[in-house]
């Protein structure tokens, strides 16, 4: 976007911009070195294999299962676990930063190579081998989309399969937002059946589960292996006409696992065709309803079907506590340090010269409004998952308060002092240091406050692409709808925007010149 | 000492000078005198070289004033303006001493100018220690001439000193600074909008109207020879009501 933005202007517009891009660009190459080290520190540790899993508790169950296999065979294991969606694990898989994650072959047909068209097995796996990724055989499990009803009102009516809705126009249809708007979901299956039905509304899939208790919905969209289904007792109707393709479970895998971890993959491998529905709906319904850790989970899996014993590891609350607590500092520290480095001499450049500011202003506050997931999600193609693209991101969002504060701050010195220290003789370097930067403290300070408690709330974002902190326990809370495990995360982050509030009002005192804070008395 | 040739400068569309030129006699004291808005901070701006002008020149003791010079003469002058331009984040005696200790004078030789200036400009040693916002209008002042006398320039330029000022701390103030020209017998310009201030300082007077040089004198010429009419009438619209009582 920025690129088209230069190649659209002109002249010294056209300077300007470049001038405060490459300032940002620059800022930006500042962090990562910094992310470097941090990121060879965990490479010399010499993991050798990286699983990751996606935000859902399947697939955190499955990943599990996967790491504690790998352990079993001595292998040093790193668990990226809850990474947002289909498009981070995919990316991350791409350029090895995860070895291996559960995936679902529907998934890979209909939404990863969605262009390509893909028919057969041969032709995927093809595909996938000229990117050096491998496919599992299934692991046992059919985990589609499905059709449900109460089993009570489904009895009423006599509906057991899909075509049968034809003949209830007056059925309420409430479908998660993903299923009313992807390839294989609401439009085409409606085509499909010729379903006639207009009451369908999109709506969160936890709302969808209480909307039919409530009787405010009749039908939904669900996965085959959903807990729920027992819970709620839903029936799942028939898919008649095989409208909705296969979404068997397998593991995707980088080639390379074959000669870097041959016993542990060998041993990951055998969960092929371990896992039938039935064990898999009970997995997760032990995780979601009966509130089981998914390590304990995985760990009974492994005893009672491979007979392979694992110790399942699970942080204490307060461990867990600590561990958030530093990754959240880290992520929020490095980002502003560097913003604040950058920021200031940006606004200064700003207030000297007109033009360029204009420039500059103009694309902190572009970057500004880009929403915090999509700069996150940008920023993986560039830098991958985990901390760095994280700490960019942070770093972007923290420019434009101070930018914008440093530059109205000077901006709002008084023409007499202004001159003054110009007619004292004062060099305009030292001008700005003993007069105008003083002068401007307060503001400056006051944006760096903001910057600092928008960048602790935006870090929680950072646990969907890897880079975990607060945001990590509140991922599993909503996930897990464990109200306890959200403020878990919720909490410590409203203490730690508080605490940096205060810090920052004790560091007025010290940085803010009396003359200035008082009021002439 | 200080030439102005043929100086123009218009800010968009307002030509705030005209074609000026102006001699400054060195030991003397000269004021600038007119109407609001006529350019007289705009004379001083230039001799400081805040602004550029759009034509002519700007000589300060025979040396044109260029970006490369400004530094070095500017250290050469003392520059106070309307309101005193204090820098509100430091206390009186570090506005004083900034430049100096900017120059890297010792604290020796600054702690010896202060008490030197406390003395000729009359400031209370123990009001140094706090922040303009701490002290008097006509303190402040003070402080400001203060910080212009540090580094001892021959060429003193005020701007409205005793603008705001009540009429009783102005009168102290006109006394002492009159006081001190004559001892320090510097190179003064002064602006001022009271024709009376102006009898009081000016060796001489310049009465300037919209960007123009009306009549240059003492208070004197301007009465007794005036070049134009607008001269008499400036003059009698500042004449003091207890004049007229007295007639
Ligand atoms: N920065 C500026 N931009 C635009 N116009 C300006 C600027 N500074 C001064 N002027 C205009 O130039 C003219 C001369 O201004 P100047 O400040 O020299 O007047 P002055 O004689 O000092 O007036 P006063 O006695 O009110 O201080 C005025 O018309 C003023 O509006
Ligand atoms: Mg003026």
């Amino acid at each position: 976007m920025t690129c088209r933005l230069i190649s659209y202007c002109r002249g010294k517009a056209c300077y300007a911009l470049t001038c405060s891009l490459s300032m940002v660009l620059f800022g930006t190459g500042l962090i990562l070195p910094l992310l470097f080290i941090a990121n060879t520190t965990v490479a010399l540790s010499a993991t050798e294999v990286k699983v990751g899993s996606k935000a859902f508790t399947e697939s955190v169950i499955l990943g599990e299962i996967i790491t504690q296999l790998a352990q079993s065979e001595g292998a040093k294991v790193k668990y990226l676990r809850q990474l947002g969606g289909t498009r981070v694990l995919w990316d991350a898989l791409l350029t090895g930063e995860v070895d291996i994650y559960p995936e679902y072959t529907g998934t890979i047909t209909q939404e990863i190579f969605a262009v390509k068209n893909i028919r057969d097995e041969e032709t995927l796996k093809k595909i996938l081998a000229e990117k050096n990724i491998l496919m599992s055989r299934p692991l046992g499990f059919n985990n589609t989309y499905a059709i449900g009803m109460k089993e009570d009102v489904a009895e009423g009516l006599g509906i057991t399969k899909i075509s049968d809705l034809r003949k209830y126009p007056k059925l309420k249809f409430g479908f998660t937002n993903e299923f009313m708007n992807r390839g294989d979901g609401w439009p085409s299956l409606r085509r499909a059946y010729n379903l006639p039905q207009k009451n369908v509304r999109g709506l969160d899939h936890d709302l969808a589960y209480r909307g039919l208790e409530s009787r405010s919905i009749d039908v939904i969209d669900l996965y085959s292996t959903d807990a729920e289904i027992r819970y709620y007792k839903l029936r799942v109707l028939d898919d008649d006409l095989h409208h909705f393709p296969e979404y068997n479970a397998v593991l995707l895998y980088r080639s390379y696992l074959r000669e870097r971890a041959p016993d542990a993959l060998k041993t990951i491998l055998k969960l092929e065709g371990r896992i039938p529905e039935k064990t898999m709906i009970d997995m997760n319904a032990e995780v979601k309803l009966g509130g089981v850790p998914e390590s304990v989970v995985a760990s009974e899996f492994l005893k009672k079907n491979l007979s392979i014993t694992t110790e399942p590891k699970e942080e204490t609350f307060l461990t867990r506590l600590v561990h958030n607590t530093l990754q959240h500092l880290f992520l929020v520290a490095i980002s502003l340090a560097a913003a604040i480095l950058i920021s200031i001499p940006l606004g200064i450049l700003s207030h000297r010269k007109e033009k360029i500011g204009h420039g500059i202003l103009g694309i902190v506050g572009i970057i500004q409004t880009i929403p915090s997931l999509a700069l996150l999600v940008f920023m993986i193609p560039l830098l991958g998952i985990g901390s760095a693209p994280a700490i960019v991101a942070l770093f972007l969002y923290s420019l434009l308060p101070i930018v914008r504060n440093t530059y109205s701050g000077l901006q709002d010195i008084p023409v007499g002092i202004r001159e003054s220290a110009e007619a004292l003789g004062l060099p305009p370097g030292a001008r700005m240091r003993l007069v105008e930067l003083p002068m401007a403290s307060r503001s400056i300070l006051a944006g760096i406050k903001t910057s600092a408690v928008i960048n602790v709330g935006t870090a929680t974002l950072g646990a969907l692409i890897g880079a975990g902190g607060y945001g990590q326990p509140i991922l599993t809370g909503i996930r897990l709808d464990n109200i306890p495990l959200i403020l878990e995360g919720a909490i410590p982050a409203a203490v730690l925007a508080l605490l940096v509030q205060g810090l920052f009002d004790l560091l007025e005192h010290v940085v803010v010149a009396k003359g200035l804070r008082l009021k002439g008395d | 000492m200080i030439k102005l040739e043929n100086i123009s400068k218009t800010y968009g569309s307002t030509r705030a000078l005209d074609s000026i030129n102006l001699t400054i006699l060195p030991h003397k004291t000269t004021v600038l005198i007119g109407p609001s808005g006529c350019g007289k901070s705009t004379i001083m701006r230039l001799i400081v070289g805040l602004i550029k002008p759009d034509l002519g020149n700007v000589y300060v003791k025979d040396e044109m004033l260029t970006p490369i010079n400004f530094f070095t003469i500017r250290r050469r002058m003392g520059y106070v303006i309307q309101d005193g331009g204090l820098f509100p984040h430091l206390t009186a005696r570090e506005n004083v001493f900034l430049i100096a200790k900017y120059l890297g004078w010792n604290n020796d030789r600054i702690r010896m100018r202060i008490a030197e200036l406390c003395e000729l400009t009359k400031f209370p040693i123990e009001a140094l220690d706090r922040y303009p916002v701490q002290i008097s209008g006509g303190q402040r002042q003070r402080v400001s001439l203060m910080r212009a006398l540090m580094l001892d320039p021959d060429i003193i330029l005020l701007d409205e000193p005793l603008g705001a000022l009540d009429p009783l701390i102005r009168f102290e103030l006109q006394n002492d600074l009159k006081g001190i020209f004559h001892t320090l017998s510097k190179t003064v310009v002064m602006v001022t909008h009271d024709i009376g201030e102006a009898g009081f300082f000016g060796d001489s007077i310049v009465l300037i109207r919209d960007g123009h040089i009306i009549q240059r004198g003492t208070l004197v010429d301007f009465v007794r020879t005036p070049t134009d009419p607008f001269v008499t009438s400036f003059i009698n619209a500042q004449r003091s009501p207890l004049e007229s009582i007295g007639e």
